[in-house]
């Protein structure tokens, strides 16, 4: 092949076992993630076929979604939830899948386990019914969410018939301001594209900010990809992945890891290589985000107002129904309005690095009176980390309880829903209407502004939160 | 699962010219709990079509006995969000066989596809025309006809033709998934993984 080829395209055209003409290609999956929301249908659709799962041993799956965040070892309670739970741990044990259900040690949210066992890995192809599975593009993984139909393919031929997307590269240039984190890129490019600006590409994201980013840096970006359209986002693997994989339990080992090693070297794009769309950002630009509105593409940099009708893209039809969702106003400062919850966690800001980045700002102050924190790690692993570090203690003098992990308030399927009308803001990454529970207002933002409303009970700027040192 | 062919489909249609319609709003996660495709299209846009105290909201158009059909036309970005094909079930189970917008989001095409709704991308314009035929009349028929890959306002004859693979056309007229296909390739899947390294 003579064009120089991309990130994407090596990864992507040594998973094609067929090409049909005019037609999708059929791609070959190395990793399968299931969890029990979308995969029952997927296992019925399979046993009336009287199939089998063709590589039990690519097949992991964890129990997240709608598995309560207090008292886990007790019975769920809600019938619907357990029967879910209970299918998805027989249809594991029948067609000998690993199975993490709740109160096991591995137990967590899909994308956050998935790295932390080493069963993500660079180069290969990852998939699972739910769309943020994007997350695991950050070690230089096509990863990307599938639907139920999709799932039953995965399991009963290890493949799935895919049109190969077009490419865009995402350049962030320069170093981030104090204060901003990688939620605020995420949001920034987000807001700049639209919901619907990445429709039908992968992006890769190239650029200083992802070279100097945290593995956990880079998940939150990655995952975030869907939320503009982007079927998902990857990163070149570069030491800092290795760094982070090796040694893993699903990692490979010994002579195993010499050869892959040498592999992942030679994943990144080439010089020259194309991409059928490319923008830049200046890191400069950006501060720290928060949404305002019913969608991940209405978000704002903290210290500006909401933006009139006219200067924002698409319907004012669709514009003014959204702001009356949020009982907000055309021009109005974000900063300053009260708020009612916070929620950290999900798999976007549910990692150690977000709970250090939490606890940086609560530590010497108290969680405001009237607000109601969720702080819900993503995994087990996380929550012993926190436990370990010494986090948890700092949590509790400010006056916060941990929760243990799972999806919660991130989808609101278990208990953790907010209430009709009240406001929340969360580390999240959606704020349709009524995701985090029928009438509530979300407002999206990092760990860093979660932290700041928190203690003090309204949208505030964290970075007058900040010390210098905690940069 | 298997679905009926989709040939030439013509009927009236319903309207809902909303941008951003996501996978919430056309089910919401609550409704996600079954472990069998049943019941889904009593879930349709729940919270747009009722109360939290389960009273009918009037004003939203499936509500309005005025709109009918088979035809489900949306606003610009129809089904961003999850990846739940529980939203094109739902569609699917309400009744509509086919969904009209000038953008839609990729994974929920993939899910209509994949479940026998056929996705119609229409220019913005095409798209307003027919949002103002319907306002002009609920009744307007529109003729979906998918060997021809045309849409057809057919009072006036208006016309677009728009894209579908030549692989999903097929599948689309007999009523096939990729599953069947992809059964049938088991052996050459099982000579690619050998060289696999994972
Ligand atoms: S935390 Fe939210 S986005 Fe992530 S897997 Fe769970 S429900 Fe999906």
């Amino acid at each position: 092949m003579s064009a120089k080829q991309t990130l994407f395209d090596k990864v992507w055209d040594s998973h094609v076992v067929q090409r049909i003409e005019n037609g999708p290609d059929v791609l070959f999956i190395d990793r399968h993630m299931v969890h029990e929301v979308t995969s029952p249908v997927a296992f019925l659709g399979i046993k009336n076929r009287g199939i089998r799962v063709m590589y039990p041993e690519k097949t992991f799956a964890t129990a997240d979604h709608n598995t309560p965040t207090i008292n886990q070892h007790l019975p769920v309670e809600d019938p619907l939830s357990a029967n879910q739970l209970k299918m998805l741990e027989e249809n594991a044990n029948e067609y000998g899948i690993s199975y993490w259900g709740l109160g096991h040690e591995k137990n967590g949210i899909v994308h956050v386990v998935g790295p932390e066992y080493g069963i993500t890995l660079p180069g290969a192809t990852i998939v699972c019914g739910d769309s943020h599975t994007s997350t695991h593009g950050a070690f230089g993984a096509i990863a990307f969410g599938i639907g139920t139909s999709e799932v039953e393919m995965v399991l009963a031929t290890q493949c799935i018939m895919q049109t190969k997307p077009k490419s865009m590269r995402i350049n962030v240039e320069g170093k981030l301001n104090f204060g901003v984190t990688p939620k605020d890129v995420a949001l920034y490019i987000i807001s700049q594209l639209t919901t619907s600006g990445a429709t039908g590409y992968f992006v890769e994201y190239a650029g200083q900010v992802f070279r100097d980013m945290s593995m956990e840096g880079r998940m939150t970006v990655c995952n975030l990809s869907i939320e503009m359209g982007a079927r998902g986002g990857m990163i070149a693997p570069d030491e800092r992945t290795f760094e982070y994989v090796k040694g893993r339990e699903f990692a490979p080992k010994g002579e195993a890891w010499d050869t892959a090693m040498a592999y992942w070297k030679t994943l990144p794009s080439e010089e020259g290589a194309e991409f059928d769309k490319e923008i830049t950002f200046d890191a400069a630009a950006i501060e720290p985000m928060i949404t305002y509105g019913t969608n991940p593409g209405m978000g704002i940099g903290i210290s500006n107002g909401i933006p009139l009708a006219e200067a924002v893209e698409g319907g004012v039809a669709t514009y003014k129904k959204s702001l009356e969702y949020m009982d907000f106003h055309e021009g109005e400062a974000m900063m300053g309005k009260k708020i009612d919850f916070v929620f950290l966690g999900s798999c976007t800001n549910g990692r150690i690095e977000d709970f250090r980045a939490f606890a940086s700002i609560v530590k010497g102050r108290k969680k405001a009176e009237h607000v109601t924190a969720w702080l819900v790690p993503g995994s087990h692993k996380v929550e012993t980390a926190i436990k370990e570090e010494g986090i948890l203690d700092i949590l509790h003098e400010a006056g916060f309880e941990l929760r243990e992990p799972g999806c919660s308030a991130c989808l609101a399927m278990n208990e953790d829903k907010i209430p009709p009308g009240k406001y929340a803001v969360s580390t999240s990454n959606r704020n349709f209407e009524g995701r985090q529970g029928p009438g509530a207002r979300t407002l999206l933002a990092s760990p860093l502004v979660a932290a700041a409303a928190a203690v003090t009970g309204k949208v505030t700027d964290p970075r007058e939160l900040m010390t210098m040192e905690m940069a | 699962m298997a679905y009926d062919k989709f040939n030439i489909l013509t009927s009236s249609a319903v309207p809902l010219p909303i941008e951003n319609v996501d996978t919430d709003q056309i089910i919401p996660a609550r409704f996600l709990k079954a472990t069998e495709r049943k019941g889904f299209g009593d879930n349709l846009f729940r919270d747009w079509r009722y109360g939290s105290d389960h009273s009918v909201k009037k004003d939203f158009v499936l509500n309005n006995p005025k709109y009918s059909g088979r035809i489900l036309v949306g606003g610009k970005n129809f089904g961003s969000g999850s990846s739940r094909e529980h939203a094109a079930w739902a569609v699917y189970d309400y009744g509509f066989r086919c969904v009209v917008s000038s953008f839609f989001a990729d994974i929920f095409r993939n899910n209509c596809l994949n479940i026998g709704v056929l996705p119609v991308q229409v220019t913005p314009d095409f798209l307003q025309t027919i949002f103002e035929a319907i306002e002009k009349d609920p009744n307007t028929l529109l003729e979906v006809h998918l060997p021809n890959q045309t849409i057809t306002l057919v009072a006036t004859r208006e016309q677009e033709m728009f894209d579908i693979n030549e692989y999903k056309k097929s599948n689309m007229l007999n009523g096939y998934d990729d599953i069947d296909y992809l059964l049938n390739i088991k052996e050459d899947i099982r000579a690619f993984a050998k060289n696999r390294p994972l």
